[in-house]
């Protein structure tokens, strides 16, 4: 036998089994985990339309979309000017509070905070918008994040005025 | 192991024991050669073997009358409490048994860590033992989740969104973990499924844990190698089993204090509500068990690095038998060692103390202290004490401190100087 070590069929037949059971065992394991994911039932309640007539100059609701609390709040004027008259390099996730509310009066957004999701309180907190109890994020009155852990500002989810009095999210 | 000898002695015995060899580990486990000078530290190792199998008997009866669903698990647990026989006694002991399980656990890890019991030859004890540990963790992290109360809900919100710390696909693996865009029904089956199945992996890895145990065999508060079987063993059976079963008693007074007297002070009085998706507690807390990592986590400022730092301080326990480079095992014979093991135990106290505080002000400031300590222990101390610490002079037998006459050359030859 020589010492150089030659690639032969076996080699090649080795490879190529290991290879396709690979394959074979990613295949069957897929489903496995992939059951896991959200499932059609989850997936089907998507939107939710809020009817929003109720609401006056100051006042919020929270309704239920996929599970988790949605934030609908109408903002009053000083509101609305203090979200504005902000800096953006002062923000540690600069957005502007144009785009985050197209009709400046309505805020809606997801009421999750960003850090490790529960549910921060209104009208509280350093900035006059949102404080979340458990690990002390202060969010301003256009929900983005000022201070403490939470990385980014609460999410806008995609929504849209179906009519003057009614919101649909999602 | 000298075991091999073993022929049982009726014919029956024999002839099954050549197919199926179980007399053989039979005697083994009774004649096992035990170091003589265990303490009660060393008593910790059943009481733990114990609490497992309680949780698995008390925990496969609440399965036969708990619902696995969001609307009705939380009654069917007010249902185990009222109207099910004896069926307050089944959970509050299970319950109870979880923190007693890891009030034990923590026990028997930091007299592996007093004693040395992690150091060659034993990596591989405390490698599984870790893996116990974690799987714990898990595995009681999910059982609280299953009574659906508002502790239940916030703290499996919580602790899923740790994921969603990693980035690029940290949504999409909690959305996964959750089956859905928020913690709800698909996440409560699965926790009940997992939470059946975690314990029997425990089960598994506590007999490897053994099995590996059983090959160099016990540690002992001396630290040294000791000849087996020799003066300085005795048999497994009836000396250790005598003591673990003493201890094991002294240990079910305490819990029996917690069942009976005191069931609800380990538990927070928000879990008697049932979860609501749209209120959080104004405090939320984990049970007391995790509290030292949540306090880890909530020291750092930054989401992701805050999970990677209370990830970290379960890992540094793994690699900790190559982080500690001292050759001497016990505390005993390494005066400055002994001295930061009890600054080490402070602060984890500590730790445990403000993750039960809201994050702000001083309590925020102890626990970047704190933290910070705990990493310097386990990656700048104890390397620098193993190379720099002058350790005191080893016996090389147990009968030695006793019986004078050391064979010891050190310990000779300073016995002469004087």
């Amino acid at each position: 036998m020589s010492e150089e070590k030659k690639t032969n069929r076996r080699d090649f037949i080795f490879t190529a089994s290991y290879a396709l059971g690979a394959v074979g065992v990613g295949a069957a394991v897929w489903p496995l985990v992939d059951q896991m994911n959200p499932d059609a039932s989850v997936k089907a309640l998507a939107s939710t339309e809020v009817d929003v007539s109720g609401v006056e100059v100051g006042q919020s609701i929270t309704v239920l979309w996929r599970g988790k609390p949605v934030f609908i709040r109408r903002r009053t004027s000083e509101e609305i000017a203090k979200a504005k008259d902000v800096n953006l390099d002062d923000l540690p996730h600069p957005e502007t509070d144009e785009d985050r509310a197209k009709n400046p009066e309505w805020l809606v957004m997801l009421g999750v905070c960003t850090h490790l999701g529960c549910v921060p309180l209104g009208d509280k907190g350093e900035y006059g918008g949102w404080f979340c109890p458990c690990h002390g994020s202060h969010y301003d009155t256009s929900g983005r994040i000022r201070k403490g852990p939470a990385p980014t500002n609460m999410e806008v989810p995609k929504y849209e005025f179906v009519n003057s009095n009614t919101i649909k999210i999602g | 192991m000298s075991d091999h000898e073993y022929t049982p002695k009726s014919k029956l015995g024999k002839w099954f024991n050549d197919r199926l060899p179980l007399l053989t580990l039979s005697n083994h486990l009774q004649e096992y050669p035990t170091p003589k000078n265990l303490n009660y530290w060393w008593t910790f190792g059943g009481i733990l073997t114990f609490c497992l199998i309680t949780q698995i008997i008390t925990g496969l009866i609440l399965a036969m009358h708990y619902v696995a669903s969001a609307d009705l698990a939380f009654g069917s647990v007010e249902h185990i409490m009222r109207d099910v026989n004896y069926g307050w006694l089944m959970r509050y002991v299970h319950a109870n048994g979880a923190s007693m399980f890891f009030l034990a656990v923590y026990i028997h890890i930091f007299r592996s860590l007093y004693y040395g019991s992690y150091k060659s030859p034993r990596e591989v004890i405390w490698i599984i033992g870790m893996i116990i540990y974690f799987l714990m963790m898990a595995t009681a992290f999910m059982g609280y989740v299953l009574p659906w109360g508002q502790m239940s809900f916030w703290g499996a919100t919580v602790i899923t969104n740790l994921f969603s710390a990693i980035p690029f696909v940290g949504e999409s693996v909690t959305n996964w973990l959750w089956g859905g865009y928020a913690v709800d029904n698909p996440t409560l089956t699965r926790f009940y499924s997992l939470h059946y199945l975690f314990p029997f992996l425990i089960f598994g890895l506590v007999i490897l844990h053994i099995w590996a145990l059983h090959v160099p065999g016990n540690n002992n508060p001396i630290g040294i190698d000791l000849k087996k079987p020799s003066k300085d063993t005795v048999p497994f059976h009836p000396y250790i089993v005598i003591k673990d079963i003493f201890a094991l008693l002294i240990f079910l007074i305490v819990f029996a204090f917690f069942v009976f007297y005191s069931p609800n002070i380990l538990g927070h009085a928000d879990n008697y509500i049932e979860a609501n998706p749209l209120v959080t507690p104004a405090h939320i807390v984990p049970e007391w068990y995790l509290l030292p990592f949540y306090a880890i986590l909530r020291s750092i400022p930054d989401k992701l690095f805050g999970v990677i730092a209370m990830f970290a301080a379960i890992f540094v326990l793994v690699i900790l038998p190559w982080l500690d480079t001292s050759k001497v095992r016990s505390a005993i014979f390494r005066p400055l060692y002994k001295q930061f093991y009890w600054f080490l135990v402070a602060d984890v106290l500590i730790l445990g103390y403000v993750g039960a505080m809201p994050a702000e002000g001083l309590y925020l400031l102890v626990a970047r202290i704190a933290t910070a300590y705990y990493f310097l222990h386990f990656l700048v101390i104890l390397p620098v004490l193993g190379a720099k610490e002058k350790t005191l002079d080893v016996p090389l037998s147990l009968t030695e401190p006793v019986l004078g006459g050391s064979t010891n050359e050190a310990i000779i030859k300073k016995k002469k100087e004087i």
